[in-house]
């Protein structure tokens, strides 16, 4: 082992790094914070989209889950590979790959909701008087909504933590850190590595959170498990 | 059209698939290391996961583990071993990469495991206790059989999972596909990064086509295969 790589004496974490980029990574975590939106947001517009499809035209389901399901296997560094080539190191690039891996948990859930909500709810609405399209939005989706909700839970902490990864396209938020860490290999190097990291989980942990409060805000009734 | 022209010759090019960064070395290395994490992942996880399942106790452990696993990015888990295993004095490259994937096979295979054989009928284990068996032989006999369609889809998952997240390896100087693309990155080369992204993806749904047809034939008939949804890792 090299001397250079060997510096047993040296602190763990340098905590003056931190004290000197404060400012840094305050600003990288409104980056990771502002990319996962987007992601998830685009991601929770699209699945609703494809989810009227399946629940209207029910052959379509199993086409829809088995494509979104392709994106979900693909290797993020490989998606990225894919798409470099055509729309660079952009945050267009990281965005699609983002958004296309929230599909599959996303339509899963909101289809499971809707299909969870009980037949004879159903029928009493429609003995109300209610047209399908009042009731898809005024009963179905609000019954379902702990289901998507848990969904739109998985979704986040997963992209949360895939944004890091688009810091070898350029993008990135936190991720940038624990990129430019691995090129250190020193205290510095890990200060920066544990800090993208500590961040990230905490955003993931905080948006969670923030996440079930709403769930229970918009749900005061009963609750239910997620699918994925 | 160019440029998949170029992609093409890229992969007719002997030179690629000779020597240390040819494309045969490359995916021995992607394969060789993805086997070991997976196969340590499952050698550690099952023991405890099982056993805690037939005790049917733990049951936070197993939803904290994957939502711990979900909430630390495969990346920052790759980054963070890095440094880890230059002070244990491991160096770099196979150690830090070997550990990351290990970490991050154990919570689909301990969590799938553990719900799986939690979740096998009463009335069979009922049935089992009151033929006079003892606690090991009804997770051998009874339990483990049953679960284990769940089982082996668990380390299927965990097995594409590791295979998917193993390219990251590149940035922590081990080899492996991940090489192609990340080395394509920083030289601006989209051929080779192109390449490198179709044999990634190829190798991924190999593993996953190859684990999913050994499962139909280990799986004892009358069970199938686990259609119902597993706990998934996150995204590699």
């Amino acid at each position: 082992m090299s001397p250079v790589l060997a510096q047993a004496d040296e602190p763990f974490i340098r905590w003056d790094w931190i004290g000197r980029n404060i400012d840094n990574l305050w600003e990288a975590t409104q980056e990771h914070i502002v990319l996962t939106v987007i992601a998830v947001g685009v991601g929770l517009v699209l699945s609703l989209a494809l989810s009227v499809v399946a629940l209207r035209w029910r052959k379509t389901y199993a086409p829809i889950t088995w494509v979104t399901g392709v994106l979900y296997t693909i290797p993020s560094l490989a998606l990225f590979a894919f798409l470099v080539p055509i729309t660079g190191l952009t945050r267009l690039t990281a965005e699609i790959g983002l958004v296309s891996y929230t599909l599959l948990i996303l339509i899963r859930n909101i289809v499971a909701g809707i299909d969870g909500v009980p037949e004879s709810v159903l029928e009493a609405a429609r003995g109300m008087g209610y047209t399908e399209r009042r009731m898809f939005i005024d009963i179905q989706l609000p019954l379902a909504m702990p289901v998507i909700i848990a969904g739109v839970r998985i979704a986040t902490v997963t992209t949360i933590g895939l944004v890091t990864i688009t810091a070898l396209i350029g993008q990135g938020g936190l991720g940038f850190f624990i990129l430019r860490g691995l090129q250190f290999f020193s205290a510095i190097g890990t200060t920066q590595i544990l800090a993208g990291t500590v961040l990230s989980v905490l955003l993931a942990v905080v948006a969670d959170l923030a996440l079930l409060g709403l769930e229970k805000a918009l749900t005061p009734w009963t609750r239910r498990r997620a699918v994925v | 059209m160019e440029f998949l022209g170029d992609v093409v010759a890229w992969f007719l090019d002997p030179e690629n698939w000779t020597g240390a960064t040819g494309i045969p070395n490359r995916v021995w290395e992607h394969v060789q290391i993805s086997v070991m994490a997976t196969v340590a992942a499952a050698a550690v996880a099952l023991p405890p996961a099982l056993w805690l399942g037939h005790k049917r106790r733990g049951g936070f452990l197993a939803v904290a583990t994957v939502n711990i696993g979900r909430a630390v990015p495969s990346f920052a888990i790759m980054a963070l071993f890095l440094p880890i295993s230059i002070r244990l004095g491991l160096g770099l490259g196979f150690w830090p990469t070997m550990l990351a994937l290990f970490a991050l096979a154990l919570p689909p295979i301990f969590t799938n495991t553990y719900t799986a054989v939690r979740d096998v009928d009463p009335a069979l284990v009922e049935a089992g206790r009151g033929m006079g068996m003892t606690d090991g032989e009804v997770l051998r006999g009874i339990e483990a059989p049953m679960a284990s369609p769940v089982i082996l889809a668990a380390i299927r998952i965990s097995a594409v999972q590791v295979v998917a997240t193993a390219p990251l390896a590149a940035l922590v100087a081990w080899g492996g596909l991940g090489r192609y693309i990340v080395d394509g990155f920083a030289v601006q080369d989209n051929v080779r990064v192109l390449a490198g992204g179709i044999l990634v993806a190829g190798l991924s749904v190999a593993t996953e086509l190859l684990l999913g047809a050994i499962e139909k034939r280990v799986v004892p008939k009358g069970l199938g295969r686990a259609t119902e949804e597993l706990a998934q890792p996150a995204h590699g």
